[in-house]
């Protein structure tokens, strides 16, 4: 077998038995699930008058801007539980029998991530499918759709490596936080409830420079049907996807190191 | 004379004491317990007051500062730290066995439960007046003046004691750590479905409106918040007070039960 085909049915291993795991024991599936959902309950449903302040301009409806955080937010945090599940592989032992088994250790951190693009996919399909039953607008073509679903798999992609990077490196599941908080800190850092411009204070001096807002801007663009800052996203995401790659890459080193 | 025995002739007092100081000296040697529960919810008063602000330009707004709306909003979370650690903490002494020995001595439930609510006590109190100085410090304005300053950190104490007693009871009940990170998301869940981020009467949404005013939460950030953005407003603080009260004497009634089976059952 190639070398190609050898991280490919590795990968597919992995994935195909997190996605099991996940899809067969409700503990695992639903924090992922409920998360943003119940985030997306409570901005859209609670915050929503915010929308009347003077300066706030999107057309698709405070429902459809927050399910434009909600996306980001599924992404990202799909990928932390997947960390989640690294750690708690290696924890228990299975993550070192995997990699004593594994012709290519590559494609077990691919496998995980594919493991955290579907899970990102199936909560966005569940948050979208609430949203639209509570009468959200989605104003973008069907090309608007499948890009939005691009860009929140990128970003899982990137959360993934990140906290998988995390996992291989201390190998315990009480790095969960050390996953979590930056990309929390980073998230909220952003343009949750209003548009860059009516934010105040430092948060805005933040923002602006946070990688952040434009993922959020481009995934309300193409809700409201506008494609926003695109490209900027597009590389936004290349390069965060390199660090993420290299420190993915150096934790699996590190986990070869520990054996 | 070991401290427990100075403690079982002493009375109840000296058995609460030795207890609470336990507590107090376990959360401070554990101090990702009261570093996280402080700076957490202090960040997101940050975040929150930056991303709303603009909330504040809506017509009825009762106030010009979302700094001050959302001050409140601090000592309800960090209550809900300090009640997921009580619970754990005690949820840990079922675990390895600590509340069965201590149930071979001759000290009383009540001072059990006292006891263990120290270290959620000491908590509540550190980061009430760290969140009432941090925020004067960054531009709130108090509108009750010192004494409702005052009452705002009773008022956030009591409603600490009052999460924290849900939690020990949750502890009782279970008798697991797990049992009690698991009831945390519903705290979230309640805070989030309350008014702690938008006045009740500017909430859009019929659904979440009616949901908040029924939710007791509401009533208890209403509580705090009437002393800094309002003054003296009675209404707001009897009904604070009081729902804190009766979740005080509910749960704690309730941990006192829960303690009776689980030592019966030791």
């Amino acid at each position: 077998m190639s070398r190609i085909g050898r991280t490919r049915s590795v990968a597919l291993a992995v994935a195909g038995r997190g996605l099991h795991n996940t899809f067969t024991n409700p503990a695992l599936w639903m924090p992922s699930v409920l998360f943003p959902l119940f985030f997306f309950i409570a901005f859209a449903g609670g915050l929503s008058n915010v929308q009347n302040a003077p300066g706030f301009e999107y057309g698709a409806g405070y429902t459809a801007f927050q399910f434009g955080f909600i996306c980001i937010q599924a992404a990202a945090f799909g990928g932390v539980f997947t960390g989640f599940s690294v750690a708690a592989d290696f924890e228990f032992g299975f993550a070192r029998r995997l990699m004593l088994a594994a012709p290519n250790r590559g494609g077990i951190v691919i496998g995980y991530v594919l493991w955290a693009m579907a899970r990102a996919a199936f909560v966005i399909a569940v948050v979208f499918a609430a949203g639209l039953i509570s009468g959200m607008s989605f104003e973008g073509s069907f090309a608007d759709l499948v890009a939005l679903l691009v860009l929140s798999l990128a970003v899982s992609i990137v959360a993934t490596l990140w906290s998988a990077g995390i996992a291989m490196r201390l190998r315990t599941m009480q790095a969960g936080p050390a996953m979590q908080m930056p990309i929390f800190i980073l998230m909220f850092l952003a343009p949750v409830y209003v548009p860059l411009a009516l934010i105040a204070g430092w948060v805005h001096e933040v923002a602006r420079f946070n990688p952040v807002t434009a993922l959020l801007e481009s995934s309300r663009g193409f809700i409201a049907g506008d494609p926003t800052k695109v490209a900027l996203s597009a590389a936004c995401l290349v390069v965060l996807f390199v660090l993420a790659a290299s420190w993915a890459r150096g934790g699996l080193r590190s986990a070869e190191r520990a054996g | 004379m070991s401290a427990a025995a100075l403690a079982a002739r002493g009375g109840v007092l000296s058995q609460v004491g030795l207890l609470a100081g336990r507590s107090v000296v376990h959360a401070m040697r554990a101090p990702a317990q009261l570093v996280f529960p402080i700076v957490f919810p202090l960040v997101l008063l940050a975040v929150n007051t930056s991303g709303l602000d603009a909330a504040t330009k809506l017509p009825g707004f009762p106030t010009a500062s979302y700094l001050d709306f959302a001050l409140a909003v601090p000592f309800m979370q960090g209550a809900l730290f300090a009640a997921l650690n009580g619970g754990q903490d005690l949820a840990r002494d079922i675990e390895n066995g600590f509340l069965d020995r201590l149930a071979l001595t001759p000290m009383s439930g009540g001072a059990l439960l006292a006891g263990q609510l120290g270290g959620a006590l000491f908590t509540g109190v550190v980061s009430a007046i760290l969140y009432l100085l941090v925020g004067v410090a960054i531009g709130a304005g108090i509108a009750a003046g010192v004494g409702g300053a005052l009452v705002l950190l009773v008022l956030a104490v009591t409603i600490c004691m009052a999460f924290a007693c849900f939690g020990t009871f949750v502890a009782l009940r279970a008798g697991s750590g797990e049992a009690v990170q698991g009831f945390f998301p519903l705290f979230f869940v309640l805070l989030f479905l309350s008014s702690a981020f938008f006045p009740r009467d500017l909430i859009e949404q019929d659904w979440f409106r009616t949901i908040a005013t029924y939710n007791p939460v509401s009533y208890m950030v209403e509580g705090l918040r009437s002393l800094v953005i309002t003054g003296w407003d009675t209404g707001a603080l009897a009904a604070s007070f009081a729902i804190a009260a009766a979740a005080i004497v509910l749960f704690l009634a309730l941990s006192s039960r829960a303690l009776r089976t689980r030592l019966v059952r030791t």
